[in-house]
């Protein structure tokens, strides 16, 4: 078995802890822009809450039958706080195991946690822009309202932005230290057979 | 997760926003130099302020506010015993309300400068202004309407004024009226008024068509060749009574009410018309006494249309249409369906030949409803979101506002092309452009009148002033040159050039045309009678005493009346009155014009009263005093000027 680094496996301790810190920011933003609001209307997603302009954004919503959105359309808020501690604990088993194997288990771990995050995300924005009330004010044939994803979309009269937002960037950190922790200790292993 | 990171942020972060700035050379297009005049008047509609006011364009500046509807401390308007029968009504007096469209007189299609004519939104009233003097001359109560909204639309020679209602109602006696609210369908009328002007600006209602309950909105006359017609927006055609905001929103159509009151007179004229019971107030300032009288009225003329054939006929125009506007030509008719993702134009002679061939496709409510495509010239495609308004420049452009992408979307009225767009400040309603509801509009600049501020402005708490925007419109791009705030919250307005009305403007009224039954006409003629428990003070002011400005012998229990004449023949002068304790307002009196203030004294003792506005060198010196004894003291009624007494 290859063992790791002591170092990296510090690293790799430091990235699991790094995403306590997602408990307490939003890790995803939404943000819309139109004429009458230049100061931007800003929606932030929590683990386990939804925060921002949420009032104002079901208010402009409902003439075109969008759902209000609320916390409790979200049953994922219930268990994602769970998740993420349960990613933290494994990213701190895997340090302690500290082999090779250990760093690519907790990679894969993240990528699909975040997937995983990515693809409910899409699935819920894309009932929630199809999904319509027909006896809304305002019906414009053929048109759907799904916030982008990622980056930026034009809504009717309303630029749409959707990305990642503190806690968003510290799990990208943290995903980052994983990925450069697993690519050192690949280097330092061809460097000792070469030596 | 990460490599979603990676990939939003070598996307850049966040998306950029349109460019927003006005031309290079904007300051110098409005400056108006200091000693010279604005190029237009722009009438504006008050709102939620009852009132008028009076914009210069292009500068922007505000130059008054002219009282309407609501009572007006400043000048005593509605507080004077002269104005308060102004804003009397059949429900007494309301010192209130709220003030949405603007129509200026016309002849032959085009501005004369006469008369501003103004709509009261909540208890229906039409009003006049008179261009000369700038003064509410005339209100004329509308019965049987309930949210006077669809007003004061006008014909080309301002024949006929129009008012209808935006609220349906039960019309009748008590029984009739005194219905569940779920009967709407059965029970529920609109009214649409035509109401009279003769050569004098004196309003009558001439008839009023009782119409099946729905909502009127908006309405424009025909001009040139259809003049004759009429033509109003409806919606609410669903005829919800509860949650209209979706209740309302649900027919693909509603309706544009094309009404032939030629043919109205015709059926008249035949003695087809229903003389029925009413009750409202016709109030009618005097230019000469400036005493305004409160007259009840009885009865009105009723039409049914749905009886009597060929008055009105419906056009279906998309989703619940705000405005509806006939271009200079009178061929197009533009509604403005404000849920919906088109615009479409209508032209008369296709409905005229319509109506002709009978190309119905059925019937609403026993009314015929035309064909909407045989009454189509065409629609403009993706204009924008929200269109609500539309002006014209008479160079064959139309100019329609977008209320939820907050713009205005300039295009060809006969190609239907889009030609430009230029974002407004923010969610526009109404737009103006100079002489833009006439046959012959003046072109030059838009008016934007904006529904929401933000940021525009220095904030001042949550209460913003409201904003407009002047627009360059004479080249092919509208290019924008100002914001200005406004009074009140603006619906429409108009702007007529300045060489229309200026010249025309009451420098100050005739001493010797002044009729006032209380008039001191000089200082010779200044009193106090005493009428029983009424105390008259005929008092005159000229710089810069009053006289007489020495009053003894009032009591408690007396009301006092000061009648004061401003002596004063010359541009500017007005004098002001106010004395303590008075429960109403100053009185600001005009040059050779006579106002009242009653005055209840409340205590015994010496109270001063004096001149409110500043008038000369000596205006602090302007003042008198008056004497109040107890009710049962026997000090003599006596007055002067100038005496003094042994020391």
């Amino acid at each position: 078995m290859k063992k790791i680094l002591g170092k990296s496996r510090i690293i790799l301790a430091l990235s699991a802890l790094l995403m306590i810190g997602a408990f307490f920011v939003p890790i995803w933003e939404i943000m819309m822009w139109a004429p009458q609001y230049p100061e931007w209307l800003h929606m932030y997603i929590w683990l386990d809450d939804i925060t921002g302009d949420v009032a104002i954004i079901n208010g402009l919503n409902h003439y075109i039958g969008m759902k209000h959105i609320k916390v409790e359309m979200f049953p994922e808020f219930k268990i994602m706080p769970t998740i993420m501690m349960g990613v933290i604990a494994f990213g701190l088993l895997m340090a302690l195991i500290g082999r090779r194997i250990a760093i690519w288990a907790y990679l894969l771990v993240l990528i699909a946690a975040g997937t995983a995050g990515l693809v409910d995300f899409y699935l819920w924005s894309y009932d929630y822009g199809h999904n319509l009330d027909p006896s809304a004010a305002i019906k414009v044939p053929g048109m759907s309202y799904q916030p982008p994803l990622l980056g930026s979309k034009e809504l009717l009269n309303f630029i749409a932005y959707s990305g990642p937002a503190t806690g968003g960037w510290i799990m990208a950190v943290s995903g980052l230290m994983v990925i450069g922790t697993l690519v050192y200790e690949y280097r330092r292993k061809s460097k000792s057979i070469a030596l | 997760m990460a490599a979603a990171a990676l990939v939003s942020a070598s996307m850049g972060c966040k998306p950029t926003t349109p460019d927003a700035a006005s031309v290079g050379d904007a300051a110098e297009r409005v400056y108006v130099k200091p000693g010279t005049h604005d190029e237009f008047y722009n009438i504006v509609s008050g709102g939620f302020n009852g009132q008028m006011s009076v914009v210069g364009l292009p500068s922007g500046r505000v130059l008054r506010i002219l009282p309407v509807f609501s009572a007006h401390p400043e000048n005593g308007y509605g507080f004077s015993e002269e104005s308060k029968p102004m804003l009397n009504t059949s429900h007494g007096y309301v010192p209130w309300d709220d003030l949405h469209h603007i129509s200026l007189s016309q002849t032959k299609g085009e501005h004369d400068g006469r008369w501003a004519f103004g709509n009261a939104n909540n208890t229906p009233r039409i009003a006049r202004v008179d261009l000369k003097s700038f003064e509410t001359v005339e209100i004329l109560e509308i019965p049987n309407s309930s949210g006077n909204h669809s007003s004061p639309f006008i014909t080309e020679n301002t024949e006929y004024v129009v008012a209808s209602t935006r609220f349906s109602v039960p019309l009748g006696g008590d029984a009739e009226r005194d219905v569940p609210i779920n009967t709407f369908k059965e029970n529920f009328k609109g009214t649409v008024s035509f109401i009279k002007v003769d050569d004098e600006g004196h309003m009558s209602i001439a008839f009023q068509l009782v119409t099946p309950g729905m909502s009127f909105d908006l309405a424009r006359a025909g001009k040139g060749k259809s003049h004759g017609w009429f033509f109003f927006s409806t919606y609410n055609s669903e005829q919800a009574y509860t949650l209209l905001e979706v209740n309302a929103s649900q027919r693909d159509k509603d309706f544009i009410m094309a009404v032939n009151w030629k043919k109205a007179e015709e059926y008249i004229a035949a003695g087809k018309g229903k003389m029925t019971k009413a009750k409202y107030a016709h109030n009618v300032m005097d230019h000469n006494s400036h005493i305004a009288t409160s007259t009840m009225m009885e009865e009105v003329l009723q039409l049914d249309p749905v009886e009597l054939k060929d008055i009105i006929y419906f056009i279906p125009c998309p989703k619940s249409p705000h405005g509806t506007d006939v271009d200079p030509t009178g061929e197009y008719i533009v509604g403005s369906g404000k849920l919906a993702a088109l615009i479409p134009v209508f032209s008369f002679t296709k409905l005229m030949k319509a109506i002709e061939a009978q190309d119905f496709e059925g019937e609403y409510a026993g009314i015929p409803v035309v064909r909407y495509e045989s009454a189509l010239h065409g629609e403009v495609k993706k204009p924008g979101l929200g269109p609500l308004h539309t002006e014209f420049d008479g160079r064959g452009n139309a100019y329609t506002s977008m209320f939820v992408s907050s713009e205005v979307v300039k295009w060809s009225i006969e190609t239907l092309e889009v030609l430009d767009r230029a974002p407004t400040y923010y969610s526009v309603g109404h737009l103006s452009v100079p002489g833009g509801p006439t046959a012959k509009p003046h072109g030059k600049y838009l008016v934007a009148y904006n529904k929401i501020t933000k940021d525009r402005y220095l904030p001042t708490g949550p209460e913003l002033t409201q904003s407009a925007q002047l627009y360059d419109i004479s080249g092919d791009k509208m290019q924008l040159l100002l914001d200005f705030p406004t009074i009140g919250e603006p619906h429409y307005a108009e702007a007529i050039p300045a060489a229309l009305v200026e010249p025309n403007s009451i420098k100050f009224y005739k001493l010797e045309d002044n009729t006032h039954p209380y008039a001191a006409k000089g200082e010779g003629q200044a009193r106090v009678e005493r009428k029983g428990k009424e105390v008259h003070v005929y008092m005159t002011s000229i710089r810069s005493h009053f006289s007489p400005d020495n009053i003894e012998g009032v009591k408690l229990g007396d009301e006092v009346y000061f009648h004061v004449t401003n002596l004063e023949q010359d541009w500017d002068v007005p004098h002001g009155f106010a004395i303590k304790g008075a429960n109403t307002a100053e009185i600001l009196i005009m040059p050779g014009a006579t106002q009242t203030l009653k005055w209840v004294p409340d205590r015994v003792g010496v109270v001063a009263f004096y001149c409110t506005d500043f008038c000369s060198a000596l205006h602090q010196e302007m003042q008198g005093y008056i004497r109040v004894s107890p009710a049962n003291s026997d000090v003599e009624l006596k007055y002067s000027l100038g005496e003094t007494g042994p020391q």
